[in-house]
């Protein structure tokens, strides 16, 4: 005989307004149902309402941890649409401060997985490691998190020589002060007892669902936004990380290789920052369509615009990593059991906010 | 620039699409946008990078076969649709009636160019009321 | 098998202290640039309405006749529009705790 038990969208593991009706056989989950719309905002229909310059600052409010991302792809977009070429300079910061975003953003979730698998010590620590990366981006752009730094055809901000000294000096901090947690989380046994093993998808499947980002990543599918080589990524030298095992822990894994990884990226553009201007000066206003993709924390995010040659959008479509990974999470949590449950949520680093809109 | 690859008809969009699955695509999202008279419906697959949309036109009031059933990511964006658009999509293979994002007392159809409907209504009413609630 | 990994950072998390900061009581000095809050010099401002007109969260509003300058703190989302688009260059992003420029009272 089976059971129902509504799994949020309160509860104490779960940072994210989701609900999981799970039905259970004893303490095993049989199938899973996702119901979501508790933060359901409308942003892609206030956008419709504003004008596409001060969409740039509604899009960065679209998500609370992936923002400079957000207002990234949406640049690209109407950029792409009113053929505005972006300085080198600007390429360059767009993906220093991308990555610095994509550092905090994995190091919230490695954290708030820590919580999920009651291991609170390893989340606090991990969260200490982050105010690194916080500092570095206040410093550069004068906010923690909606950094505001990125315009339609270029960025608003710049980063000086000290600035840039000073974010080498957090990256060093870094990667000193994460260099104990990345042990503790790959290493323990407890921990990989409640990691190695749950939630598995394999590569096929996690494709054939649309899975994106680390999820798909960590099955053993080389599938990261970043290789067409868009702002300077293809200046870089970028490959993606892959681990084969399609679970939690290959999941974590990918997280943890990819913060060296992003941590690199950024020296590396820190190293080879142009000179130049920071912002390409246009007038007019976007007439047509596009579609971009640019690769998130969580994923690849798809931006659809499309403009009618007024100041305001006709349409503006966001799809989110977590969207697109909420179909491969109802086959990861089937056959696994109650206390995994939040363990593989976690793993798919949801979030919740930025896939209502 | 989207470029549209290829116009669907109601009746050979499930072969299409199946077909592209087969060659290996990843099924992306969907795109709604309201024209007034019509719906145009994008179905945007991936394959190495690169993109390729499918577009459909669909009259308003007309019924959306679903690709939930050879396409179960589609599952979750249809149901948005169905939502937000108030298209209804029909052989879902798991249906939220129209409840997937909007709660029971919501605006229908938020997202139609509906006058009257979705954000302005909300601000108006907002402002009659005096101020934010 | 390791066990306890994080043992050796409970120890130095018990002799090192808190990373944290007693907050009221010592505050971080804030990072050069900090957004914290828009401040106006009124003298200078000619009301032409530019910044009201970028406010992407509609938090100003100003009017010509009579010369009013109205902002509500609570919408203000800190993005510095405002301050870009000023002609007269009379607005700022001050840090959050930076005292308020005393206006004289009229």
């Amino acid at each position: 005989m089976s059971m129902l038990v509504p799994f949020g969208p309160q509860h104490p593991v779960l940072p994210e307004p989701l609900q999981l009706r799970l039905e259970l056989d004893d303490e095993k989950v049989i199938a899973a149902m996702p119901v979501v719309g508790y933060v359901h905002r409308g942003l892609e229909k206030l956008a419709e309402q504003k004008d596409f310059i001060q969409d740039t600052f509604l899009i960065e409010r679209v998500c609370g941890i992936c923002s400079f991302q957000h207002s990234m792809a949406y640049s690209m977009g109407v950029e792409e649409i009113m053929n505005i070429e972006v300085p080198e300079r600007a390429n360059y910061l767009r993906v220093i401060w991308a990555e610095l975003h994509r550092m905090h953003s994995h190091l919230l979730a490695l954290g708030l997985l820590a919580d999920a698998f009651g291991f609170e010590n390893l989340f606090y620590t991990i969260w200490k490691v982050r105010e690194e990366i916080m500092d570095a981006m206040e410093a550069t752009t004068g906010a923690r998190v909606m950094l505001g730094a990125c315009c339609i055809g270029g960025v608003r901000k710049d980063i000086s020589p000290e600035q840039a000294k000073f974010v080498l000096e957090k990256l060093a901090n870094f990667e000193k002060m994460f260099k104990r947690p990345a042990e503790v989380i790959l290493g323990d046994y407890s921990v990989k007892e409640r990691l190695c093993g749950i939630g598995v998808i394999d590569g096929k499947t996690a494709y054939e669902l649309g899975t994106v980002g680390p999820a798909l990543r960590g099955s053993g599918m080389a599938k990261d936004h970043r290789m067409t080589g868009y702002a300077a990524y293809g200046k870089l030298g970028f490959e993606p990380i892959v681990e084969n095992d399609g679970d939690c822990y290959a999941r974590t894994k990918v997280r943890v290789r990819e913060l060296y990884q992003s941590a690199e990226l950024v020296k590396a553009a820190l190293a080879a920052l142009p000179e130049g201007e920071l912002k390409t000066p246009f007038k007019g206003n976007p007439l047509g369509e596009a579609a971009v993709r640019v690769e998130q924390p969580r994923g690849e995010v798809l931006y659809y615009l499309r403009g009618n040659g007024t100041d305001k959008l006709d349409r503006l479509r966001i799809r989110t990593p977590t969207f697109a990974n909420i179909a491969p999470l109802l086959r990861m949590l089937v056959g696994c059991g109650l206390p995994d449950v939040a363990v593989i949520i976690l793993s798919i680093d949801p979030c919740i906010s930025c896939t209502e809109r | 620039m989207m470029t549209i690859n290829e116009v669907l008809t109601l009746d050979n969009q499930q072969e299409k699409i199946g077909a592209l699955l087969l060659r290996g695509y990843r099924f992306v999202t969907m795109t709604v946008v309201d024209k007034g008279e019509e719906f145009d419906i994008f179905y945007h697959f991936d394959l190495d990078y690169e993109m390729v949309t499918y577009q459909l036109v669909l009259k308003k009031g007309d019924v959306l076969p679903s690709i939930s059933g050879i396409c179960f990511a589609a599952v979750i964006v249809e149901n948005e649709i169905q939502d937000l658009f108030g298209i209804t999509v029909s052989n879902l293979a798991i249906d939220y009636e129209k409840h997937f994002l909007l709660a029971a007392d919501a605006p229908a159809e938020p997202f139609c160019r509906v006058p009257g409907v979705g954000v302005t209504a909300v601000k108006a009413s907002a402002v009659e009321n005096g101020g934010d609630k | 098998m390791r066990l306890f990994s994080i043992f050796k950072d409970i120890l130095s998390n018990l002799v090192n202290g808190p990373v944290t900061r007693n907050y009221p009581a010592e505050v971080r000095e804030p990072f050069p640039g900090e957004r914290g809050k828009l401040v106006i010099d009124e003298k200078s401002c000619i009301f032409c309405g530019m910044c009201a007109k970028k406010c992407p969260a509609n938090a100003l509003t100003v009017t010509r006749q009579p010369k009013e300058w109205k902002f509500e703190r609570f919408r203000c989302i800190i993005c510095g529009a405002c301050v870009e688009a000023c002609p007269k260059k009379c607005l700022s992003l001050v840090p959050r705790l930076a005292e308020e420029p005393k206006t004289e009272e009229k």
